[in-house]
């Protein structure tokens, strides 16, 4: 997917918030013109399920896409397919999935099982996402009918088994999976799948339809989304996180937080600075995460200020009205990969 | 408020009020997806809609049920049900965020959860939503469900409780382990035959302190079980006789697992179908009934438990002659009835419907037409019938399914409702702001302080 217009993601965080707080963050993030809300979902103290943060947003936004970190390793897939569908209806078609593999040895003693690492991680990833496609897929779109005269509510022969299976060379412990999904297809039909750059190995870019890039400096974030990009082609959108801390409240952004541990490229600075360097990011990039030191000061100043500055340079994207997640990312309504097996010869889209 | 604080005691003390729940059903054949105005099983705006209605005719509590895998006859999907639903928690979630008071059921299987999982979403629920959240306890014991999991089909019918208990007893220990958002997790540790939990959890406790519990059962086991951990059981017998042995027998179980004779409310499943008049009411029965129980719904009935294709009789005839597949015996659901007993009962049922004089469909109507759940009449009949439940406290209130989404709830709300109220035995505003207030529940005391040991189950 290359755009020349781009697309602005922020983290809402969530950790020891209530309902009233999730609601006005959401807005706020909405109204300050982001295209997309994520729910982190580390283990924090206060901090509640990331998908339910999203399914309470749903009925109070319009336009924001919401899009909740999910475990795959130490969840069911088949829970994890349903809640993410589910998601999809309440939000109006605005759900999308960021794929997280939990390395975590208290993840794992939490739910009784063995501790996963390395390449394992990524292999747990795959095929919980591969379960989820099949289920989401697993209910061709016209599959409930409602018709009187035969007394049929749904068609039969539009619901299919995904009959799922890990492959043989599976780190861990292998599982299947039947199907069909509990729930009609989603509003989407496939939600939009989100990774980590780094779990790409396993992962394979037809998979997903987006990945999620970070580098250790704002500087080298730019080579890094061209590095990617070369990897996963022109389809899947590309998205650079970046941790943000502006000069704000007469404070310089320095004097406010605590340096950001690493993990990711940070940018503190002027309103005026990070304009210019998103600006530059996203002639690169399809869209750009932002993880703000301070959520309301930094969204306030974002929306007062960066958002309306790029906007008027032309490098966002306009908020689509009424519109999917896949439609913000340019994707595709795509046909359930079982229809197409009976009618259609093509292959699936994802 | 006097009721909301009877102490624990051997006596049972009738609260003198009916509650209603509204239970959002989402797989069955008791809702009408026939009608004009039926609304779609899936949309949100179903939802909201049934959800809003019965806040606003101050229901206690909204349920929603969990689909683990789909229901099959004679081997495939049920094509004339309505079938497909949203997940609980989720759905409950996003109701959360438009209504303000009523309860939010999430009915969760303890056989396909984690422990700590499971307790963590919900309590996620119960904050999301300033402590509305409540989870209805469910077990299932069979591999045809478990072939959508992991874990596969591991359970014994044997274990369904003591696994369910040890479950439920985690959960609580995960709930109560942080008294407010300033003190620091304890951590839980469970060490069992189906699964061992180690965590730390990192949720505060919600304003109602933990989610409320719902249970269903109704073998000796399943009461206990519902006499020693829950806080409201599901009864099956809404029926006035039946509903008073009921109170009896589980004030009994109550009592012995030392939770007091009040401990436990009862709500009994439900079904309304009421009019201005009696016969009116009658009328809009019938069309009920002829709407669940279409002539290939009454055929698919006698199916599953002639366990053979039945199509080529008709509804308006008698009963099939021919016998049984009595080999059915798979792990598929969906065969009533299994081996002998399955001709016997084709016999015995041949010979009620001659006896009655019924077609296959009336007599399919009359086996599946909730009967025993079913108010019908006028809206003063119905609700000087409830006013008796309540004066002599058969019930705590009623969970009703309605049968059109989503303004299934419209006539209740908008005509028993204020009959009730009138009569003194309905609530006029909600009692609070949890749903642990709106029934009149105590604080749950805490789970004793395990968090050095370890706990085997």
């Amino acid at each position: 997917m290359s755009n020349i217009q781009g697309f602005l993601a922020i983290e809402l965080d969530g950790a020891g918030w209530d309902g009233a707080d999730l609601t006005r963050a959401v807005l706020v993030a909405e109204s300050a013109g982001f295209h997309a809300a994520t729910f982190t979902d580390a283990p924090a103290p206060g901090r509640t399920n990331a998908l339910q943060r999203a399914a309470f947003a749903g009925p109070a936004t319009r336009s924001i896409a919401l899009v909740p970190e999910v475990d795959t390793v130490y969840t069911e897939p088949f829970h994890v397919s349903t809640q993410l569908a589910s998601l999809d209806y309440v939000s109006g078609g605005r759900a999308g999935w960021i794929v997280t593999a939990t390395e975590s040895p208290e993840a794992a003693a939490a739910v009784g099982r063995p501790s996963v690492t390395g390449a394992a991680l990524g292999q747990e990833a795959a095929a919980s996402i591969e379960v989820s496609r099949r289920l989401w897929d697993s209910w061709e779109d016209d599959a409930v009918i409602r018709d009187v005269a035969t007394g049929r509510y749904i068609d039969v022969d539009k619901l299919h088994y995904a009959d799922f299976e890990t492959p043989a060379d599976f780190a861990g412990a292998g599982y299947s999976m039947k199907g069909p999904s509990i729930i009609p297809r989603p509003l989407q039909g496939q939600l939009p799948v989100l990774v980590p750059a780094s779990l790409l190995d396993e992962v394979s870019a037809d998979a997903v339809d987006g990945v999620l890039v970070s580098a250790p400096a704002a500087e080298l974030l730019a080579a890094e989304v061209r590095d990617v990009r070369a990897r996963v082609g022109a389809s899947v959108a590309v998205i650079a996180e970046l941790d943000v801390v502006l000069d704000a409240r007469g404070q310089a952004a320095g004097s406010r937080v605590a340096p950001f541990d690493g993990g990711r490229a940070a940018f503190a600075g002027t309103v005026a600075g990070l304009t210019d360097f998103l600006e530059s990011l996203l002639a690169e990039a399809d869209g750009v995460r932002l993880h703000p030191a301070s959520l309301f000061v930094d969204l306030e100043e974002l929306g007062r200020l960066v958002l309306p500055e790029l906007r008027r340079r032309g490098v966002l994207r306009a908020p689509v009205q009424d519109g999917t997640f896949r439609d913000l990312l340019g994707l595709e309504r795509p046909a359930s990969r079982y229809a197409s097996a009976t009618a259609a010869p093509h292959g699936a889209g994802k | 408020m006097t009721q909301h604080n009877r102490a624990k005691s051997d006596v049972f003390v009738p609260s003198g009020q009916i509650q209603f729940g509204a239970f959002f059903q989402g797989v069955n054949s008791g809702t009408i997806w026939k009608a004009a105005e039926s609304g779609s099983q899936t949309d949100f705006e179903s939802f909201r809609r049934i959800a809003q209605t019965a806040e606003r005719g101050l229901f206690a509590a909204f349920f929603l049920g969990e689909g683990l895998r789909l229901r099959e006859h004679l081997g495939r999907p049920h094509a004339l049900d309505v079938v497909g639903r949203p997940d609980a928690q989720t759905m409950l979630a996003a109701l959360a965020s438009v209504t303000r008071n009523i309860g939010l059921v999430a009915t969760q299987n303890t056989t396909y959860n984690d422990p700590a999982d499971l307790a963590h979403r919900l309590a996620s629920l119960d904050l999301v939503s300033g402590g509305r959240a409540a989870w209805n306890i469910v077990t299932t014991d069979n591999a045809w469900t478990g072939a959508n999991f992991r874990r596969g089909g591991y359970l014994d019918h044997a274990d369904r409780y003591k696994h369910a208990e040890a479950f439920v007893e985690t959960a609580k220990r995960i709930w109560d382990s942080w008294e407010t958002s300033d003190c620091p997790a304890r951590r839980v540790v469970h060490e069992g035959r189906h699964y061992t939990v180690d965590v730390t959890p990192r949720l505060p406790r919600s304003a109602q302190h933990r989610p409320v519990l719902f249970q269903a059962g109704d073998s000796p086991e399943g009461r206990n079980f519902a006499a020693r951990q829950a806080d409201v059981i599901f009864s099956a017998h809404p029926k006035f006789d039946n509903a008073v042995e009921f109170r009896k027998d589980l004030v009994e179980r109550s009592i012995a697992a030392g939770r007091g004779a009040n401990a436990v409310q009862i709500m009994p499943a439900s079904e309304f179908i009421l009019a201005a008049t009696a016969a009116e009411a009658a009328e809009k029965k019938e069309w009920v009934r002829n709407l669940q129980i279409g002539p290939q719904q009454a055929i698919a009935y006698l199916e599953q438990f002639w366990g053979r294709e039945l199509s080529g009789y008709d509804p308006d005839g008698p009963l099939p002659e021919i016998d049984p597949v009595v080999e059915e015996t798979s792990e598929t659901r969906g065969s009533g009835f299994h081996g002998a007993k399955a001709r016997q009962l084709a016999d015995q049922w041949r010979a009620e419907a001659k006896d009655k004089g019924l077609s296959i469909r009336q007599f399919v109507i009359s086996k599946t037409a909730r009967i025993d759940s079913t108010f019908t009449g006028s809206y003063t009949a119905v609700a000087d019938q409830l006013a008796e439940y309540a004066r002599v406290g058969a019930v705590d209130g009623f969970n009703i399914s309605p049968w059109l989404i989503p303004t299934g709830l419209d006539d209740i709300v908008n005509h028993l409702v204020p009959e009730l109220q009138e009569r003194g035995v309905y609530p006029t505003e909600y009692r609070g702001s949890t749903l642990r207030e709106h029934l009149g529940l105590e604080a749950p005391e805490r789970t004793a302080d395990q968090a050095a040991e370890v706990v085997h189950a």
